[in-house]
């Protein structure tokens, strides 16, 4: 067992990154990110890493020296938000399909216009088809773990794709809350060493990274690429049960609660499930039979496990922390949607956006759509597919 | 105590509320106790009106929502009071303590309300008088955990001074712990 710290989420993502003490990190300070850097500038100047930090220009400049010192064949870490993803966006799919084994913390910050720095999951789902894996915290704990987890998932022989750490920007990334941390040397027992794979830094054996790659090969590069995801989803499990034995905190592709039960049941990520956890204790001692489904990790994607433990649920509400302008409800929703197709049952399915830029959600709300849920199973109607929470007017 | 106590400070900018927030959140994890301490951002200006919560809990606290509610509010600076309604959803029982050189009957008549617990304290004047700064935060605390009794004041002024000393030197430190055990003696109720 470790020891009880009070910390920001920021502060977390930092304490684990000098605990996993990469060889490089690149990264370029914004909000609400900027403590990550901060603090881990910190400890470079106190000694307390080996890790060069390069302070880049921009965060093109920060993934791509990320990108340079991976395949070096070096241990690397970055940290983002929002804009500051944007401006990776080209680079984020050289990193995927070079399969460096990249770690970033992304604090989740809602994308412009106009200007805002609080929370939600558009920088997320604006790379999820980058080739990234993503991982979602619910708390600080999560933010701590879950990097952790990343070095060996995203290292693992098998897998050697990069994995961005999400969490809620504000929310988490400036809260102070619980967590219990692992000593420094049970860290560095579980991640280990960094086995390099085709390094650049080789003079024996001369590769090249990033050649042309035209019509006549790249389609079976990316269709090769396409076959690492399934087995990523069985590595992340193995991972999350091996940290389960060792900080007595089990991960893995999602977290149900009071789900087996359930006939009315809302998926969401990041912190509002832990809102929603409150919600549903509310509603069960009033006897409605509510669960939820928590997804940490939504690349690769659990279609048939979400599938399978949705099966129950007559009802179900997909909680969104971002639009897709133009699209049939949000990227949650629309992903949900298509892996409950092949179910027998069909139960109905709705979406509620909420939380763009920061708005707040509360336990309130949240008993709010399963009550919405409740009258649609009581009346086998369904007014609107799409819905908002939260929101005024 | 009962299961969550939601605690709002009302300060400005550069008065020390977040620290506050975080302090009394820290000391009470040092007794066992679940904690989030969070401020509020919007637009940051030094002397701006500003907010920030403490939650503490004898269970893990899940909810990562906005304090709406909040049992115990402390009001930094008396001059917020004519500006912002300190009162806003604070239940009527609640608690309120405002950093003042009145009395608690003579504030309950000035603003005019009827129920809520109110105290006050000089807590400006006990800053300048052990810390030597107009910094009322620390003071603040030792009111609210004397009001509150929410816990051990010796256990706060001993996290305090862990942590103070460290940061800003035993001259600082002993001075903010002094402010806080004047102002656990000197805060005022009904």
């Amino acid at each position: 067992m470790g020891k009880v710290v009070a910390l920001e989420g920021n502060q977390a993502a930092a304490l684990a990154m000098r605990q996993i003490n990469p060889d490089v990190v690149a990264a370029y300070p914004i909000t609400p990110q900027t403590e990550v850097v901060q603090e881990f500038s910190q400890f470079v100047a106190d000694g307390l890493v080996d890790t060069e930090l390069i302070a880049v220009e921009s965060e093109h400049s920060a993934m791509s020296a990320c990108i340079g010192a991976s395949a070096s064949g070096a241990r690397v870490m970055t940290a983002t938000s929002a804009n500051g993803m944007a401006l990776m966006w080209e680079v984020l799919y050289i990193a995927a399909s070079a399969r460096l084994p990249i770690v970033m913390a992304l604090v989740n910050r809602a994308l412009p216009g106009n200007i805002n720095i609080h929370c939600d999951h558009s920088d997320s789902m604006g790379a999820r088809d980058s080739g990234w894996l993503q991982l979602f915290s619910e708390n600080s704990q999560e933010v701590y773990d879950n990097l952790i987890q990343a070095v060996r998932i995203a290292e693992h022989l098998d897998v050697r794709l990069p994995v961005m750490v999400c969490y809620d920007g504000f929310i988490i990334s400036h809260a102070v809350e619980c967590l219990e941390v692992l000593e420094d040397d049970i860290v560095r027992n579980f991640i280990g060493e960094l086995e390099p794979v085709n390094p650049l830094l080789d003079t024996d054996r001369f590769i090249t990274y990033g050649p042309l790659d035209l019509y006549d090969f790249y389609f079976e590069h990316k269709r090769q690429q396409m076959e690492v995801y399934p087995t990523a989803k069985q590595v992340i499990v193995g991972i999350g049960k091996e940290f389960g034995s060792l900080a007595g905190r089990e991960y893995g592709l999602y977290e149900g609660y009071l789900l087996d039960d359930a006939e009315l049941a809302i998926v969401t990520l990041g912190s509002s499930a832990g809102t929603a956890k409150e919600a549903v204790d509310h509603l069960r001692s009033d006897g409605l039979p509510v669960g939820m489904l928590k997804l940490r990790c939504f690349r690769p994607f659990p279609n048939t496990e979400i599938a399978q433990v949705l099966s129950r649920p007559k009802a179900i509400a997909v909680l969104d922390r971002s639009v897709s302008f133009g699209g049939f409800g949000g990227p949650l929703f629309t992903e949900i949607r298509s892996a409950m197709f092949e179910n027998e049952t069909s139960p109905h399915l709705l979406n509620y956006i909420y939380g763009l830029g920061g708005r707040d959600i509360d336990v309130e709300d949240i008993e709010g759509v399963y009550k919405d849920l409740q009258r649609v199973v009581d009346t086998g109607n369904v007014e609107r597919i799409i819905n908002y929470v939260g929101l005024r007017g | 105590m009962p299961e969550m106590i939601e605690v709002r400070w009302h300060g400005r900018g550069g008065q020390g509320a977040k620290t506050a927030a975080y302090l009394l959140a820290e000391s009470a994890m040092g007794e066992g106790k679940y904690i989030q301490a969070f401020p509020e951002y919007g637009p940051e200006r030094m002397g701006a009106p500003m907010l920030s919560f403490t939650r503490i809990s004898n269970r893990p606290i899940r909810i990562h929502c906005h304090v709406s509610n909040p049992k115990v509010v402390a009001v930094l600076d008396p001059t917020l009071l004519g500006a912002i309604n300190v009162f806003a959803g604070v239940p009527d029982d609640g608690i309120v303590i405002v950093n003042t050189e009145d009395s608690p009957e003579a504030l309950r008549r000035s603003l005019g309300v009827s129920d809520r617990r109110i105290f006050t304290v000089p807590a400006t004047r006990i800053a300048l008088e052990t810390v030597g700064r107009a910094i009322p935060n620390t003071p603040m605390i030792g009111a609210l955990v004397k009001a509150t009794g929410l816990l051990s004041i010796d256990k706060v002024m001993e996290y305090t001074r862990e942590r103070f000393t460290g940061r800003y030197g035993t001259r600082v430190a002993e001075g903010n712990v002094n402010a806080i055990r004047r102002a656990y003696e000197e805060v005022r109720g009904e």
